[in-house]
């Protein structure tokens, strides 16, 4: 038996007694409350931090912990990190305390948010550590129950059909996640994601043409639901504009990943002649994604409306990218995929910050912000610049990367794609432009400029958007390894 | 084959009952209500424990046959004796305390009640023609007196007129059927007809497939499968609640045991091996297909009935329909896997539809109010009963971690194991159409505010069984290993 590493399972279950400590509290006490959940956020970044130093690109799979726990099955609690799921891994522990703090001033029930916020960490934390196809399929469930429940109860005016949109939509795929993990099951009598790529290409799924054809389209529908790629997208305006900016900021900057991870993760991998058979039309899907999400967005007057059709566009490009399967597109994709989490979850925390203020979302209904906010607005710009992929800043170099891996492969949908960032550069600026600039519309004159806590949200990520965008090598290098295996493993 | 006075010693749990019946009714003459103390009531319970503790005994017993040929001792009669004296408790412990029974004649109804467990637990153990059917209007009878027991409901009246009248015909069609099937074959014993039905070899004609239709469609009434299924909601929103529930858990367990007995004895061979294939004429039929297609029907109209229900107990008997479909897709498939899977998932939706059940009791206790609106806001006013009936709802839709999940997965791959990739999809589609008013009832509670802001007082003895039955939800939903064994042990028949 190797040894079993187990900083991946702290990391993951850290959480849990967080929410353990918050369910034996009395709802009364709503500041402990918070400052537990706080205090149960932090650990784990202070261990993802070590996860990052100990990480060795070159070395493979990672702080593993590998025990039997069905046996009956062969399901095991497999747990660890490779370049795929340490930069998700960062994120999440990252993006965590910063929601927490975000979500300071909520007194309704505090109790039962804070500890649903919790479960919801740890399963989202599970699902980029878990890998045994069984144990990851556990935690992507787990999601679902906080995640309905955290839009249901404290979300906008019509948070429950959002909440039920939202787990409807979500479940749909995930059925079929489940029928596919049962098929590779019983073709290969493992649940181990890292072994069922040559267990499947040795069993009599080899030659199943057919049935791999309908097994790779019911994956990607599972895990298209979750980018959300078009026509599956229609759940996310509902959900995240009605959702409590915390949570916005969760299911933008993790839960929108775990699709494009999960493509990385297994459909990629467990069925790689499938993922050359569909990269057109994922590709095609992607441009879809870039230019139909940017052209809704630009038509939004909620704010909050149009940075989640932000997401949708900005999505498009981590699928251009692993569409092209090329090792530039593919760290793009990746880098993307990080860089997105950051600057997204700054915009919905910027959109929650003006709301707490204002209590409305209008585009039109402000103007001049930018005289009496100027905190407010110098970091609005900072991510704007970020969003609309501005050399310095972190998305541009994931965005060129992408664009230079696909045009070699792609060549006219790269070209159209491009037109994505001509449209989001339109929109943000346009949008930049009626808040900020302009005379100061009186009723807002008295507005107060961020506070100390907001500030504590957004300069960490705003230091990380300008880092990447710097020294982006800091997580190429890491994710590099990985992702060349993988397109050996493609090619 | 033992003889009836061997046989006694097997038959420890059912003889324990039948003293315990004469024990009711004898205590029920000494008087009910003597100080509060529920005498009838506290006999059945305690008579029922320690039948169900005498069951277990009995596991280390051989598969045999007792009484010269009637009925079965084997792994799956065992568990089904398990199954029904656990729900029997339950039932019988709750009625103690449950405001709909509590002002009626106690003695007659834990007598009736344990009669039926008596009847059910003979279902899943016959072995002959004639017993299925003694055994079956035992537990039918029973049934059919306990859902019109309450006379102050006038829905009761009704219940009980729709349950005798549906009743009457379906068991008289399976009479039918067992008669064509004695008819043809000339034995009433299973293995007797078993072997008849193969000497005839291929081309047993129509009359065979007529008896085995015929018997479907009685067991199809017991187990509530499309479209013999239009008694189950009127009954259970008319019965008692706690009889709903031992309708929804116990009388569906026996239709499953009695239409796995008759089909899995008869159809396979004894090595387990779908042997028989009827050939009518040149029309090869097949069961496998003939079962599946009733399972996608049935959980398909279970589901899409249960979306409008604004009744709970409605509402959770258009459930136990579709819950029905999802335990045909296992026995359709008449492997020994499929049957691992069955009693899996029986095993799940014995604790948690008996504690959702148990959630609905309570309320009507509390707030004489059975319908979803009555649950608006419970999580403000009963938070523990709130979260138990979210942890049952979520285990009925099948979401990890809890035991629905694993007996979905496992019922899933069964049917995958046999490459029935069609009937799948159906059942992972059903499994979305249902997340839609399981989570009605989700919203109701935790989403919308109370309509009543005083708290409900919910019985401390059911809040005890509710955490009790809430164990096993969870505890098979995280580590299930022995439950797979279990399962794999009971999934034996004597053939």
């Amino acid at each position: 038996m190797e040894s079993q590493n187990h900083l991946l399972s702290w990391i993951t279950f850290w959480p849990l007694i967080g929410m353990a400590v918050i369910l034996g509290t009395p709802a009364r006490a709503k500041l402990f409350i918070k400052q537990v959940a706080l205090l149960a956020t932090i650990p784990p970044l202070i261990l993802g931090f070590k996860m990052l130093r100990l990480y060795d690109p070159a070395g493979g799979v990672q702080f593993v912990a590998n025990m039997p726990w069905i046996r009956s099955f062969a399901i095991f609690y497999h747990m660890g990190a490779d370049g795929l799921s340490v930069p998700m891994i960062f994120l999440t522990v990252l993006l965590c305390p910063i929601c927490i703090l975000a979500s300071w001033n909520i007194d309704d029930r505090a109790k039962g948010y804070f500890s649903l916020f919790l479960l919801l960490e740890t399963g989202m934390l599970g699902v980029f550590c878990a890998l045994d196809f069984f144990l990851f399929y556990v935690f992507w469930e787990l999601m679902l129950l906080p995640m309905y429940f955290l839009i249901g109860i404290w979300g906008g005016p019509r948070r429950e059909y959002a909440a039920i949109k939202f787990f409807l939509y979500t479940l749909f795929g995930s059925v079929f996640l489940f029928i596919v993990m049962i098929v590779f099951y019983l073709h290969t009598g493992s649940f181990d994601i890292t072994q069922l790529g040559s267990l499947i290409a040795g069993s009599g799924l080899k030659s199943a043409i057919s049935l791999k054809w309908w097994l790779f389209l019911a994956l990607y529908v599972a895990f298209a639901i979750k980018i959300p790629a078009f026509p599956f997208h229609t759940w996310l305006p509902d959900a995240h504009v009605e959702a409590p900016t915390a949570i916005s900021v969760i299911l933008a900057g993790i839960l929108l990943k775990m699709g494009t991870y999960g493509l990385l993760r297994i459909s990629y991998p467990l069925l790689p002649d499938m993922a050359l058979a569909f990269a057109y039309p994922i590709a095609g899907i992607a441009l879809i994604n870039i230019v139909y999400g940017a052209l809704v967005a630009m038509a939004q007057s909620d704010l909050k409306k149009l940075v989640a059709y932000s997401s949708i566009s900005h999505m498009g490009y981590v699928m251009l990218g692993i569409a092209a399967m090329t090792p530039e597109a593919m760290n793009g994709a990746v880098l993307q995929m990080f860089n997105h989490g950051c600057v997204t979850a700054m915009l919905f925390l910027l959109v929650g910050v003006i709301y707490d203020r204002a209590h409305h979302r209008d585009i039109d209904g402000f103007g001049g912000l930018a005289q009496n906010l100027p905190v407010y607005a110098g970091i609005t710009m900072v991510t704007f610049f970020a969003a609309l992929g501005l050399p310095g800043l972190s998305s541009f170099i994931s965005e060129a990367l992408v664009f230079i891996g696909s045009f070699k492969v792609f060549t006219w949908i790269t070209l159209f794609s491009t037109s994505g960032i001509v449209i989001g550069a339109a929109y943000l600026l346009w949008t930049y432009q009626r808040m900020f600039l302009g005379p100061l519309n009186e009723k807002y004159a008295h507005l107060p400029d961020c506070t100390l806590r907001e500030k504590a949200t957004l300069f960490p990520l705003a230091f990380i958007v300008v880092l990447i965008g710097v020294f982006p090598q800091l997580l190429i290098n890491l994710i590099n390894p990985t992702l060349q295996q993988l397109i050996q493993v493609l090619k | 084959m033992l003889d009836n006075l061997q046989s006694l010693s097997y038959f420890v749990p059912e003889l324990i009952l039948t003293v315990t019946i004469l024990l009711v009714i004898l205590a029920d003459v000494l008087g009910t209500e003597r100080g509060g103390w529920d005498l009838p009531g506290s006999t059945a319970f305690a008579g029922v424990a320690l039948a169900f503790l005498a069951h277990f005994w009995l596991y280390a017993k051989p598969a045999t046959v007792l009484f010269n040929g009637m009925i079965a001792h084997d792994p799956f009669s065992a568990f089904f004796r398990g199954f029904f004296l656990l729900s029997t408790l339950v039932v019988t412990l709750v009625s103690m305390f449950s405001k709909e029974i509590i002002t009626l004649k106690k003695g007659e109804f834990y007598a009736i009640l344990l009669s039926i467990c008596i009847g059910m637990c003979l279902v899943a153990s016959s072995q002959d023609l004639v017993m299925v059917y003694l055994a079956l209007e035992l537990m039918s009878i029973g049934s059919y007196v306990l859902s019109g027991f309450s006379r102050q409901i006038g829905k009761s009246d009704e219940a009980a007129l729709k349950f005798v009248l549906y009743g009457g015909v379906s068991t008289a069609i399976l009479l039918f059927g067992l008669t064509l099937l004695y008819g043809l074959t000339g034995a009433t014993g299973f293995s007797a007809v078993r072997e008849a039905l193969q000497q005839t070899g291929k081309g047993v004609d129509l009359v065979a497939y007529t008896a085995f239709v015929l018997i479907f469609v009685g067991v199809g009434y017991k187990i509530a499968a499309v479209p013999f299924h239009f008694w189950a909601p009127d009954v259970y929103e008319g019965s008692p609640t706690p009889i709903t529930a031992f309708l929804s858990v116990a009388s569906k367990g026996t239709g499953f045991a009695l239409l796995i007995r008759v089909f899995f004895s008869t159809l396979l061979t004894p090595s387990g091996v779908k042997g028989l294939w009827m050939e009518v004429g040149s029309i090869h039929i097949d069961w496998t297909f003939h079962l599946a297609l009733l399972s996608a029907i049935t959980m398909t109209l279970g589901n899409l009935g249960a979306i409008p229900q604004m009744n709970l107990k409605r509402l959770l008997a258009y459930s136990g329909i579709a819950h029905a479909g999802y335990l045909l897709m296992g026995v359709c498939l008449l492997t020994d896997r499929g049957l691992e899977a069955v009693i899996f998932y029986l095993v799940t939706y014995l604790f948690t539809n008996l504690a959702a059940f148990l959630v609905v009791i309570a309320m009507v206790d509390a707030q004489e109010d059975d319908r979803i609106s009555g649950v608006r806001g419970l999580w403000a006013r009963a938070p523990y009963t709130a979260l138990i009936m979210g942890l049952c709802l979520f285990s009925l839709i099948g979401l990890p971690p809890t035991a629905g999940f694993v007996g979905k997965y496992y019922i899933f791959m069964a049917v995958l194991r046999e490459k029935l990739y069609w009937l799948v999809i159906v059942g992972a589609l059903n499994t979305v159409v249902s997340l839609y008013y399981y989570a009605r009832i989700v919203k109701a509670m935790f989403l919308e505010p109370p309509s009543v802001e005083e708290r409900i007082r919910v019985n401390p003895v059911y809040l005890t069984l509710l955490g009790l039955l809430t164990v096993p939800i969870l505890y098979f939903g995280i580590w299930w290993d022995p439950l797979v064994r279990y399962a794999q042990y009971c999934a034996a028949l004597v053939r």
